[in-house]
């Protein structure tokens, strides 16, 4: 008999050991490795293991777009060394330290944070006069801001936490130059001659599902359609070029960069 | 009671044993799907004729069996005398009464934390011989369980998991063996075929898809290359019991995208093997794509097809491969008869008169960037083609999409991913999907039926005049196998990523396919 059962099985504990969550409180609160050269390695330990799913440049793929001020899944660096450390169970997102160590991990942190970082951009409008005409030149009608607002276009409530001036007023001006991938517009014709015109919410070979510019989701079978028109590249929302005066625009881009979400 | 009892008893008793020859002849016993293509010539056809073109329109859901797992469901059920076996992530194996959908037994296989895959802890099915149901698991065993309890009767290890190596594809039981093949191209393993011994486990032999010094072959890869060559085995083979010869598909040479480190055809990756199947020598190779850049995995299932070319009956092999070119292979000797695109490519500027492809001059991933036709997930992909000797027409589920190519480091790392590069969906194009029907012989185009999306799902053709397909929106459907008339669709509210087969149960024809995450079965109103 051992002398000391407990030593004995320790060879067998340690590898049980080594799968156990690690104490959070451990693993420093901020990262400690985010100098720019830490950030030029962290990109190339990035292209070389997360970049076939996440996007050499991190911009998405099969993986998550990861060039985001914010990630869902990684609010703080703590959590996002994490996810890098860990994997996510039940994805494909598989645990890092199979082949990183810890001081290579806060390198890629550096580098994925370094993707969302949106460049301060001097903002040269008044927000408070922006927000009076975010209310009174049509936007509310459209977007949501906190609760309030239509449905029609994306939520603007953490707008500014997402995209800086220069994009902000490029869109204000040209709404169709920056559409998601998956954005389309459509244009329905029913078969007793109704003309719905909409956003595409899904689609499949045999129907499709929309949001009409009232708001309503509407369903339909192909086969039932007259006609069916794809507007790639067009967008419900006006070009604001001659409504608003620049110094207005100013005001409006001052607004929505103000506004930073909830959190 | 006791009298049904023990009627169903003697049924099952003078039916017990899965044996080879059964298999063999497993186009004479439709009822059942005894393996993962159907039968050894991986058809995918069933000749049941129930459910027709007139009354598909009746065919309604029976059961669901729900799958408890977060992971894609690629399983092909296996079914035999009125019990179906299907395998659920990670590795597990539940047998359902086909009357009801209810389990008769559960394996579930604990497997470590640290398994390594590229694209999720999935299983394409089991295999079946005598008593016995084998399964691979994504830790790289192979087991054999008892047919009736679920019960391990042995596990064998095949390989280290911690190198990256794992088992999703089915096992094909062939004569008093079972073969399996090997995944793990991501992670610069290298790559094989292996046969076990169907009753004890014991290695038969091996054929290894990359070779070493001094063998055949090593020629074509630069230097030290070979160590982490890939030439994964993942999807299961084809096997022709007159010739005695399996045939199996293997993948993309190591690293993925970065050709520099590996200069030369780099055999035996994206190739077909045509091994013996008492001793797994190689009797010869056909490789589709010689130093692949893009990720042209040939693990695709070869269909086996007897039939008459130019004039003349031969033993062929129908192969529509990821490179996005349909293939005609003399099965014999694996000679090049015919080949042509059957979806959009732009990598190759042809086929020459041996089957290689001419490729663009430079054609290679860049570190910007290379846009080429097909996508990195193929023309097709792992999922099942079929043929139906009914329409005499190859059916294939084709993706019309492309992607970019990005050149990156490679630096091999036991156990990591060993890409060298990455991709990216075609920005504003996402491409679309088509069942087509090719004539076997030409690859012509007999007619397609387009979908919305490039699909993950095989299809099964019947002795009723359908096809079956699923796509990634949910939906199952039945096109007319002449025409490709769409006549019966339903919604399982899940991506399908699987096959479908078909059998009977209580003398009915049964339509099965995973999707999303359960077992969906069909019969007639």
């Amino acid at each position: 008999m051992p002398a000391s059962p407990t030593l004995s099985f320790l060879p067998l504990l340690l590898p049980l050991w080594l799968f156990q969550a690690e104490p959070t409180s451990e693993i420093p609160k901020q990262n400690p490795h985010a100098s720019a050269a830490d950030v030029e390695r962290g990109a190339r330990l990035f292209r070389t293991n997360c970049g076939v799913c996440h996007g050499p440049a991190g911009n998405g793929g099969r993986g998550a777009n990861l060039a985001q001020p914010s990630l869902r899944r990684a609010s703080n660096d703590q959590a996002l060394f994490l996810v890098i450390r860990q994997g996510i169970p039940g994805t494909e997102m598989p645990p890092g330290w199979w082949v990183l160590d810890d001081h290579e991990m806060w390198q890629v942190a550096a580098y994925v944070r370094s993707l969302g970082r949106v460049p301060p951009e001097n903002v040269h409008g008044d927000a408070q006069a922006g927000e009076r005409l975010f209310r009174t030149t049509g936007c509310i009608g459209c977007h949501q801001v906190a609760l309030e607002g239509g449905n029609l276009g994306p939520s603007l409530t953490d707008i500014g936490s997402r995209r800086g001036v220069s994009y902000l007023r490029a869109v204000l001006l040209d709404p169709a130059s920056s559409l998601p991938e998956d954005f389309l517009q459509v244009q329905a014709v029913t078969s007793d001659g109704k003309r719905i015109t909409g956003i595409r919410l899904n689609e499949d070979t045999w129907s499709i599902q929309l949001r009409d510019l009232s708001g309503h989701l509407l369903s339909f079978w192909k086969d039932d359609l007259a006609s069916l028109e794809k507007q790639p590249g067009r967008s419900p929302m006006p070009s604001y070029r001659g409504r608003l005066s620049d110094q207005e625009l100013d005001h409006v881009v001052a607004y929505l960069v103000s506004l930073r979400g909830d959190r | 009671m006791k009298i049904l009892i023990g009627m169903a008893l003697a049924i099952f008793v003078a039916r017990a044993q899965v044996t080879f020859e059964r298999i063999r002849h497993a186009e004479s016993e439709p009822g059942n799907w005894l393996t993962y293509s159907g039968d050894y010539s991986a058809h995918r056809y069933s000749a049941l004729d129930q459910i027709t073109s007139q009354n598909v329109k009746h065919l309604r859901p029976l059961w669901v069996h729900q799958i408890d797992a977060l992971d894609k469901a690629e399983t092909t059920p296996l079914v035999v005398d009125g019990i179906m076996y299907v395998t659920e992530s990670p590795s597990n194996v539940v047998a359902l009464d086909t009357r009801t959908g209810r389990p008769m037994w559960s394996f579930l296989r604990a497997v470590p934390k640290d398994v390594r895959l590229c694209c999720g802890q999935v299983n394409r099915g089991v295999a079946l011989l005598g008593d016995l149901v084998f399964v691979g698991t994504v830790d790289a065993h192979l087991i054999a369980l008892d047919r009736r309890t679920g019960s391990v009767r042995w596990d064998v290890t095949v390989a280290n998991y911690k190198t990256g190596h794992a088992i999703t594809a089915a096992p094909l039981a062939v004569k008093d063996k079972v073969v399996i093949g090997i995944a793990g191209g991501e992670f610069g393993i290298r790559g094989f075929v292996d046969a076990y011994d169907a009753n004890t486990g014991k290695q038969a032999w091996r054929f290894w898809t990359v070779p070493v010094k001094g063998e055949p072959g090593i020629e074509t890869w630069a230097g030290d290359s070979w160590k982490t060559g890939s030439a994964a085995t993942w999807i299961t083979g084809s096997y022709d019991p007159d010739l005695n010869v399996i045939y199996w598909g293997t993948g993309n040479p190591g690293p993925d995208w970065n050709g520099d480190v590996r200069a030369g055809d780099n055999l035996y990756s994206d190739c077909l093997l045509a091994l013996d199947a008492d001793t797994g020598k190689l009797k010869w190779h056909f490789q589709f794509t010689p130093h692949d850049v893009f990720d042209l995995d040939s693990t695709e299932v070869p269909v086996l097809f007897d039939g008459m070319f130019r004039g003349s009956a031969r033993k062929l092999i129908l192969f529509a491969n990821r490179n996005a070119f349909y293939y005609v292979l003399d099965r014999e000797n694996g000679k090049f008869l015919h080949g042509r695109p059957y979806a959009k490519q732009t990598w190759a500027r042809q086929l020459d008169d041996r089957g290689r492809p001419v490729p663009v001059p430079g054609i290679e991933p860049t570190e910007e960037g290379l846009k080429i036709y097909p996508h990195p997930a193929g023309g097709t992909n792992w999922y099942s083609p079929s043929y139906s000797p009914k329409n005499n027409l190859f059916y294939v589920a084709a993706r019309e999409s492309g992607g970019l190519y990005f050149k990156g480091e490679a630096d091999y790392k036991p156990g990591a991913e060993f890409n060298g590069g990455g991709m990216r969906n075609l920005p504003g194009d996402p491409g679309f999907g088509a069942i087509r029907a090719l004539e076997p012989t030409t690859g012509e185009l007999r007619w397609q039926y387009e979908l919305f999306s490039p699909p993950w799902a095989g299809v099964l053709s019947t002795a009723g005049g359908l096809v079956f397909g699923g796509c990634d929106e949910g939906y199952f459907f039945a096109l007319d196998s002449s025409t490709g008339k769409p006549l019966w669709r339903f919604q399982t509210g899940g991506k399908i990523v699987s096959n479908p087969i078909s059998y009977l149960s209580e003398s009915k024809q049964h339509v099965a396919i995973a999707a999303g995450h359960a077992i969906y079965v069909f019969a007639l109103d």
